[in-house]
């Protein structure tokens, strides 16, 4: 810990990262309150930045299209989109994680079949297959949580599949079953703690990506539905008035890189301090 | 090589089968179907079951099936439901302007990656290293489809020099030669630069982690003792040698970059086939998302096989080992 935060990278990653955090989960403390809240429309639309609207109403990041405040809606949509994002991972690290070890450590013809399955779905453009699932039912946050973290978990498996088959033939392992272990037992407390290095990694990677996912569906109108807010609704909603209010497509976008940017160091930070022989520079698609 | 050629091609074969098969039966599963969008909300349920009859819809999903791989393999790719035109020239028109797209910023992006990420290596630890890590890992991070609304603002709205809509302006049909040369060329200059900024991100990082890889290798240090000048030792052995993952990487990228592609289309309503499969499938125009599925499921296979063809060239170790 104390070498990951000696890394600039993390330093700068955890920091934003939990701000980000913190933000979302007190939004009702550091904003105005309704994300969605309309007062006289007219009078209260695209006010820009830092600026007084006719009823006398201060925004920071000033206010969209039907006067609703950006900042409200920034934080209250980081609620939606990190949410989004961290569930989504968890999804893909778990059943990731599942078929990696399986694969890896597992006899017979279900590993084979499961290692098949593994390497077609790592072969499908990823946002095709989300586009799809996406668009053929109705599209909500449960949806796209689901979604993204069922298309995600190929590079968690194949990961994993490869350090448990390295970890398996190492003497500490072997002499766990000399002593008469069960198989799943050394799996489980053996070779499964040493193998979940990688899988940090690709986990603080994987939730910026996922973000970034969240926000390219709801974009095309296939994730989060508005009224509620995710910074990828919100960007769409920006994109008819980029002349006239370029802040309303410009801050949530600007919020999602800082995060994405956030995860990214922070990926790469903790690969440095756990495997110090690795060097950071695996794209993680 | 030519056999393992044969089997990587026949497992490619296998994975774009798989993914028709898996989108028709999602499709089929899925509720809604292009019927309820072709006639509107006020169709009575004996229309729509009259129009799924016509169109074949009320048979069982595997007779469908079947039928649809039989038509489909005699190139036979149907007509759109919502639009009535042939598959296959809604395709044909369209997938020349993906490829232009994402060749082009492929090219460029790894041309562009490759150098960033030389000097990047090269200057290891020094303030052009920190400032190029932080823009390429901004741009690795970089959504492509903001950054695309970002260029437009820019470029289109304040400083009025591209267009943002589109492959061609609407004069476009009475230009000749040169004028309409440089009208594509303007059309397509802020799609091209979204995709490549993003890709120069990832390719500048991994060209960057794999050189720093090689720096400590003994032909290095070799090339160092023999008195050679250290531009020397990067371009001539530490580059080259660095190049070899890249190939295989440039294949594994064409399915993100694919991904990317439909996005940025839909940003600039650029005519290729992510804007139609993206409209198809709202649609849910079965035979059009179908026939634009297996399009694109084929084309990022292919790709993946000629990177690992490309790889084997310009390592033959490579050849007798993983193609």
């Amino acid at each position: 810990m104390k070498r990951l935060l000696r890394d600039r990278r993390g330093l700068f990653g955890a920091v934003v990262l939990v701000a980000a955090l913190v933000l979302a989960i007190a939004a009702p403390l550091v904003t105005r309150g309704d994300p969605n809240a309309q007062r006289d429309i007219v009078a209260t639309r695209f006010v820009p930045p830092l600026s007084t609207d006719a009823t006398g109403g201060f925004h920071v990041l000033g206010t969209d299209r039907f006067g609703r405040d950006v900042w409200t809606r920034l934080v209250y949509g980081a609620r939606v989109s990190l949410g989004v994002g961290l569930l989504a991972v968890l999804i893909s690290i778990a059943l990731g994680v599942t078929v990696g070890a399986v694969t890896g450590y597992g006899r017979g013809p279900v590993p084979w079949a499961l290692l098949g399955l593994t390497d077609f779905a790592l072969a499908v453009p990823r946002v095709v297959l989300l586009l799809l699932l996406a668009a053929l039912w109705q599209p909500s946050t449960a949806l796209v949580i689901v979604v993204l973290g069922l298309t995600g978990w190929m590079s968690v498996a194949r990961l994993v599949h490869g350090e448990v088959r390295a970890l398996a033939a190492r003497p500490f392992v072997e002499g766990a079953v000399a002593s008469g272990a069960r198989r799943l037992r050394v799996l489980v407390r053996h070779i499964l703690p040493n193998a979940l290095t990688p899988v940090i990694v690709a986990a603080a990677l994987g939730v910026g990506n996922a973000i970034t996912l969240e926000a390219s569906l709801s974009f095309l109108g296939l994730g989060v539905q508005p009224p509620t807010a995710s910074w990828g609704n919100m960007i769409a909603s920006g994109r008819d008035v980029l002349v006239n209010a370029p802040w309303v497509a410009t801050v949530p976008g600007a919020a999602l890189v800082l995060v994405v940017v956030a995860c990214t160091l922070l990926g790469d930070a903790v690969r440095d301090a756990l495997e110090p022989s690795a060097v950071s520079h695996q794209p993680v698609s | 090589m030519l056999t393992r050629l044969a089997a990587r091609a026949l497992a490619g074969f296998g994975v774009v089968a798989g993914v028709v098969t898996l989108t028709f039966f999602a499709l089929r599963f899925a509720p809604s179907d292009p019927v309820e969008h072709l006639l509107g909300p006020s169709a009575t349920a004996e229309q729509l079951a009259v129009q799924r009859h016509v169109l074949g819809l009320d048979r069982p999903v595997p007779v469908q099936y079947t039928a649809w791989v039989s038509r489909f393999v005699q190139g036979d790719w149907g007509i759109s439901i919502a639009k009535g035109r042939p598959v296959r020239t809604m395709l044909a028109d369209a997938w020349p302007a993906t490829v232009r797209l994402v060749g082009l910023s492929l090219l460029l992006s790894y041309l562009l990656g490759i150098a960033v990420g030389a000097v990047q290596a090269h200057r290891q630890g020094s303030r052009t290293d920190t400032a190029l890590s932080v823009i390429t890992v901004t741009l690795f991070a970089v959504p492509g489809f903001w950054l695309g609304l970002m260029l437009v603002m820019v470029f289109t709205y304040w400083a009025r020099v591209l267009p943002a809509f589109g492959a061609a302006g609407l004069d476009a049909d009475y230009l000749t030669g040169w004028g309409r040369l440089v009208d594509g060329l303007r059309h397509m200059a802020l799609p091209l630069a979204t995709l490549t900024l993003i890709g120069i991100g990832g390719s500048a990082r991994f060209i960057r982690g794999a050189m720093m890889d090689l720096s400590v290798q003994p032909f290095v240090t070799t090339a160092h003792a023999k008195g050679l000048s250290p531009w020397r030792v990067t371009w001539r052995h530490t580059l080259r040698n660095a190049l070899t993952p890249v190939v295989t990487l440039l294949g594994l990228s064409l399915p993100t970059l694919f991904s990317g592609a439909i996005l940025v289309e839909a940003v600039f309503a650029w005519p290729g086939v992510g804007r139609v499969l993206v409209e198809a499938v709202q649609a849910r125009d079965y035979p059009v998302v179908m026939a634009a599925t297996a399009v694109s499921a084929g084309l990022v296979v292919a790709g993946n096989v000629l990177a690992d063809v490309f790889a084997a060239r310009l390592d033959p170790r490579i050849g007798a080992r993983n193609v």
